[in-house]
């Protein structure tokens, strides 16, 4: 019954994303193809296709630019995150495949605040909004192996204005399964 | 415009490197460095097949940039926008949707069709199969633009990468599609710049198209990303719809059709209830609450509560069952309670166990038997188990170094020591275990140890005790373990727990304590002490048995008929899976071993801990004060039963469901579907003329049937919970799209609409009230009163019949919930404390210990003053209570106590259990 942002939120996710960027509701999100891939229909031109793409188009309308990156190397490293998103996390079909990704994730994340470093981006926003219905259902002992993670994820849900009506997770201040590996 | 053709290694920048393998991209990230500015260029090098260029990730990727910072780029187009953006060339919204077009849908095909073409040798035409889409995208992309490039009239970014995805399948350009004009001369003019003359020449050797055929045999077989599967999962409830096909369907509507004769009679038991043979015999215990503990939200859902809906479900499914559960009594904190109330342990028993015998009943627990483990029966039983165990060689004694408080003249039991951790330094480890590194402790090794109750230090003293031998049960333990695994539901966390206590290997456990309450030790030497209450208290549910029948062996002693199981919270889990099971396994006497070890993972309140010592979170005496019915309660907390995880109690949540789930969807379907048929039809259910959807709608209700049934099998009960709400949305929607209440005043057609839809709406509302009897069974019995249902609807169908027939006359229709508003939950809040900023961030790391006063001495004048005024308050609400004084006077009283109390355990400095004021929890 917890809302938990399930695989492919397309449209839903941008709302969350306008919201959170103080953006004024307004955008209507269509989606294409089997994959359903969100598009957005712009006054001033031809629709924009694709999640990163619309979502990089949001956080300039909203002249949060500095959520792109501010050095030429944030600003591929955030749009390489995002594009993991895209592929892998939204493209994972089995467990395996989700605890590959929590594994890498939690091995980048060991000596990061945040997926650039030091500055929170887009990429930790749609990487928080692609791994919620994940992360929903990790047992206490997951969460404690992907502690990185579970740092992360837990920073970016109390950052204002970002989790809005997404269940909040709870972890647990002490570790339970110390024997874990 | 790119600084030149070539590809130097540039020996001033080491720095800055990049890795370039076999695979695709090689000449998209080859090219794209051409862009980057003058001086810039890094240094290359090629990877062979599998190396790990990129630390943090599982697989190989290549290629891969090793930047000055340390930073690694792994995504082939993140690279490519790395060496444009340091040349100062920003990606447009035109550029970004081509970058992930490429990713998202160009990548994949082009997988596919290389490996068509290069692992399966498949001729040009049909390799191409799976790109010509993608090939189509980019002339179109191409025309609609009107200019040379993909992005305007230079090139970009976007060019390079698409170019460069392309390269590796087209090379030259000649077997590009004919009817693709602008695509050709695009791609041949990307060909034409140097930058990418020279990568095609770097990738473009003999070696390079076979390790490249080598790369592609070494990935999975690709399929293109249209076709590729799970990725747009559809949701839940959408899934269950498409599942539904004609057969289900015609299935439905014959069921349906049957009508209660279909249903099998209800199972009455007889009393006492015992094991049938050729019936499924269900045996349930909850794990026995410790007396002089006022149980909490989280206990309740922990063990009775979901082992009472278990236990419901079970009977309404037919089943022989018996549920039985009971207070844990003796022990050294009962005598420590009697000591501060100035009673006796036996009296301080009598009274706590009234209390949770009150709240259990105002909860609506429907225990068989609900008992105590201070009884004759539990003597008896604990004895002949300790000397069947004597007799066959597992008991052993041995000197234990017990800690003993000079000044209290005592030995302390584990949870009267703190001191600091022996392992991780932590300075608040219990007796038994430290909370912060989890590991378990021995009292005496603990440094710096404390008595919890005078803060004195104690001393090491010794005596003789004895030991179940665990290391000489394991074997039989480990085989046992194996078969109720395989064949019981055992929780995740259950089988974990009982497998990390396997694993570190089991030593002997001391069963015998220094102290007077508790079973008397039966063996000359000994007879001054008694059982540990973790040997004595499983042996509870048997003694409990036995005081509810004297044929409780029927029960107990018959893993053939019988199946048992516990439910419990995740602490518990050794005792139930390792430690009791050892000692009835060492017995040799036939018992019943447990089959199915449900266990829970913690309850929190608000965003914290609940902790009766701050006065913070809802204790089981006080839910009912709060107004709320015990039902919604119920309902609550099974719908964020800590499964799997953690949950948190939130009074903003509770609000928010109770409004939304339980008034708005299921309070308001129920009733609407009884309101249509005593306004429209005289109070009788009308006739139903099956339509198609309303035959697909059975069929929907039934598929949520069975999957309700499924989940509740398996205990998955917040799950199942789920299920119930679907039906009721399902209801919602069904009346909402066929409007009766506006058919009724139509011609005859709309008419015979309406009562037909009322019909099923309110046969859907019976469905609900036998599928909501374990969940919220007061609700359930005042909708089957409304109803006026049939004896029938006391067992789960297997199918959604009619169980009300045209013709049948329903009772008076009243609603089922009431609104809950804002400020009285609010309200609620303030009173039961908790909940801190929705935004104050929780490290996972962080202490869960509230801040301290700096001062580390505790002003013991200060404690003692304020304890006496806690007490003497205490008494005074309890007068004023006895006097029954109107509510207003007794609830400002009350509140200068929960004060002092405050005021207390502020002087105190500490959270620990402070003497607890008396009365305060006696109603």
């Amino acid at each position: 019954m917890a809302a938990a942002a399930g695989p492919r939120l397309g449209a839903e996710e941008l709302g969350l994303l306008e919201k959170s960027l103080g953006l004024a509701k307004g955008n209507k999100y269509g989606a294409q193809g089997e994959r359903k891939t969100p598009v957005l229909q712009t006054n001033n031109g031809p629709s924009l296709i694709g999640l990163t793409t619309i979502a990089t188009h949001l956080v300039k309308q909203a002249k949060k630019e500095q959520l792109l990156g501010n050095t030429a190397e944030e600003k591929a490293i955030v749009q390489q995150w995002l594009e993991y998103r895209v592929i892998q996390v939204d493209g994972q079909s089995n467990k395996e495949d989700t605890r590959i990704i929590l594994k890498d994730l939690n091995s980048y994340l060991e000596d990061k605040v945040y997926l650039a470093g030091n500055n929170f981006t887009l990429a930790d926003i749609l990487m928080y909004y692609g791994l919620h219905h994940i992360m929903v259902d990790l047992t206490v002992q997951e969460k404690e192996k992907y502690l990185n993670v579970s740092r992360w994820f837990n920073h970016v849900q109390h950052y204002p204005g970002i989790r809005q009506h997404l269940s909040s997770i709870v972890f647990i201040k002490n570790r339970l399964y110390t024997n874990a590996h | 415009m790119p600084a030149g053709g070539g590809l130097p290694v540039n020996p001033a920048l080491p720095e800055m490197r990049l890795h370039v393998g076999a695979g695709p991209h090689g000449a998209k990230v080859l090219a794209a460095a051409a862009w980057g500015p003058p001086g810039t260029a890094p240094g290359l090098a090629w990877a062979p097949p599998g190396e790990h260029v990129v630390p943090f990730l599982t697989q190989p990727c290549l290629p891969a940039l090793q930047l000055d910072s340390g930073a690694v780029l792994f995504s082939p187009n993140a690279i490519c926008r790395y060496f444009f953006l340091l040349s100062g060339k920003e990606q447009d919204d035109v550029a970004n949707q081509w970058l992930e077009w490429e990713a998202t849908e160009l990548q994949p095909a082009v997988s596919a069709a290389l490996y068509l073409q290069l692992v399966q040798g498949k001729p040009g035409e049909e390799a191409l199969a799976p790109v010509r889409e993608a090939l189509a995208h980019v002339d179109q992309g191409l025309a609609q633009r009107g200019t040379t490039y993909l992005t305007g009239d230079a090139e970009s970014v976007a060019d390079v990468v698409v170019w460069g995805a392309l390269f590796p399948l087209f090379q030259d350009g000649s077997c590009l599609p004919d009817n693709l004009g602008l695509l050709g001369s695009w791609f041949r003019s990307m060909s034409q710049l140097a930058p990418c003359r020279a990568a095609a020449a770097a990738v473009l050797t003999p070696e390079g198209a076979r390790e490249l055929r080598a790369h592609l045999q070494r990935q999975p077989v690709p399929s293109p990303a249209s076709k590729r599967p799970a990725t747009n999962e559809p949701e839940e409830e959408e899934s269950a719809e498409h599942a539904l096909s004609e057969e289900d369907i015609a299935a439905a509507a014959d069921a349906w059709a049957q009508g209660t004769a279909a249903l099998p009679e209800p199972w009455q038991p007889q009393h006492p209830v015992l094991p049938v043979a050729g019936r499924k015999n269900v045996l349930i215990t909850s794990a026995l609450p410790y007396v002089n503990n006022v149980p909490h939200l989280g206990n309740i859902i922990g063990c009775v509560l979901s082992a009472d809906v278990f236990a419901r479900y079970c009977r309404l499914r037919n089943w022989n069952t018996l549920y039985v559960c009971g207070t844990d009594e003796y022990g050294t904190a009962t005598e420590t309670k009697a000591m501060e109330e100035g009673l006796t342990p036996r009296q301080i028993c009598d009274k706590y166990h009234a209390i949770h015998a009150r709240v259990y009943s105002w909860f609506g627990i429907s225990f068989d038997y609900f008992g105590r483990t201070t009884t004759p029966q539990q003597t008896t039983i604990a004895q002949d188990i300790f000397g069947r165990l004597l007799e066959r060689g597992f008991l052993r004694s041995d000197m234990v170094e017990q800690l003993r408080c000079e000044r209290c003249q005592r030995f302390l039991a584990d949870r009267f020591v703190e001191g600091v951790c022996p392992f991780c330094a932590y300075e608040e480890a219990r007796g038994d275990q430290c909370d912060k590194c989890g590991r378990l402790i021995n009292a005496i090794e603990l440094k710096k140890p404390q008595c919890k109750i005078c803060h004195d230090s104690p001393v090491v003293k010794s005596s003789q005790h004895l030991f179940l031998d665990l290391p000489k049960l394991e074997q039989r333990l480990e085989q046992w373990l194996e078969q109720s695994w395989a064949t019981g539901d055992w929780t995740a966390n259950a089988r974990f727990i009982t497998r990390s206590w396997l694993r570190d290997g089991l030593r002997p456990r001391c069963i015998t304590r220094d102290l007077a309450w508790g079973t008397p030790v039966p063996l000359d030497g000994f007879r001054d002490k008694v059982f540990y209450v973790w040997f004595d208290a499983p042996i509870g549910y048997l003694s409990i048995t036995a005081n509810y029948t004297d044929q409780w062996e029927r029960w107990w002693k018959n893993p053939e008929q019988v199946e048992l199981y516990n439910f419990m919270a995740k602490d518990n889990v050794p005792f139930h899976s390792v430690v009791f099971p050892c000692s009835l396994l060492g017995a040799e006497d036939g018992y019943t071993l447990v089959n199915h070890l449900v266990a829970t993972e913690y309850l929190n309140y608000e965003d914290g801990k609940f902790s009766k010592s701050r006065g913070v979170g809802v204790f089981g005496d006080m839910a009912k004060d709060t107004g709320i019915p015990a039902d919604v309660w119920r309902f609550y907390l099974l719908s964020l039963r800590p499964e799997g995880q953690d949950s948190a109690f939130s009074w903003a949540d509770l609000l928010l469901r109770n409004n939304s789930e339980l008034l708005n969807n299921l309070g308001n379907f129920v009733n609407r579907a009884g309101m249509f048929v005593c306004k429209f039809f005289g109070g009788c259910v009308p006739e139903m003329e099956l339509s198609p959807d309303d035959k697909r709608l059975l069929a929907r209700v039934g598929l949520e049937l069975r999957h309700y049934t499924q989940l509740l099998d398996k205990v998955r009960i917040r799950d199942a919970l789920r299920c119930v709400l679907n039906i009721s949305r399902h209801g919602n929607q069904y009346i909402q799209v066929n409007e009766p209440w506006k058919r009724i005043k139509g011609n005859d057609a709309d008419r015979g609409r309406a009562s037909t839809v009322t019909g099923v709406a309110v046969n859907m509302a019976c469905l609900l009230s036998i599928m909501l009897q374990p969940y919220m069974p007061s609700i359930s019995a005042s909708i089957q009163d409304q109803l006026r249902a049939p004896p029938a609807c006391c067992v789960l169908p297997s199918a959604f019949v009619c169980t009300l027939p045209p013709g049948h006359r329903i009772g008076t229709v009243t609603p089922l919930f009431q609104k809950l508003e804002n400020d009285q939950v609010e309200a609620l809040r303030k009173r039961f404390g908790g909940g801190q900023p929705e935004d104050d961030a929780l490290e996972p790391q962080a202490k869960a210990a509230p801040p301290k006063p700096p001062t580390p001495g505790v002003d013991l004048q200060k404690v003692k003053e304020l304890s006496e005024e806690v007490a003497k308050q205490g008494t005074h609400v309890r007068e004023l209570k006895a006097a029954k004084v109107e509510k207003g006077q007794i609830d400002t009283e009350v509140a200068k106590l929960l004060e002092l109390k405050r005021q207390l355990v502020l002087v105190e400095g500490r959270p620990l259990e402070p003497p607890a004021p008396k009365g305060k929890r006696k109603k």
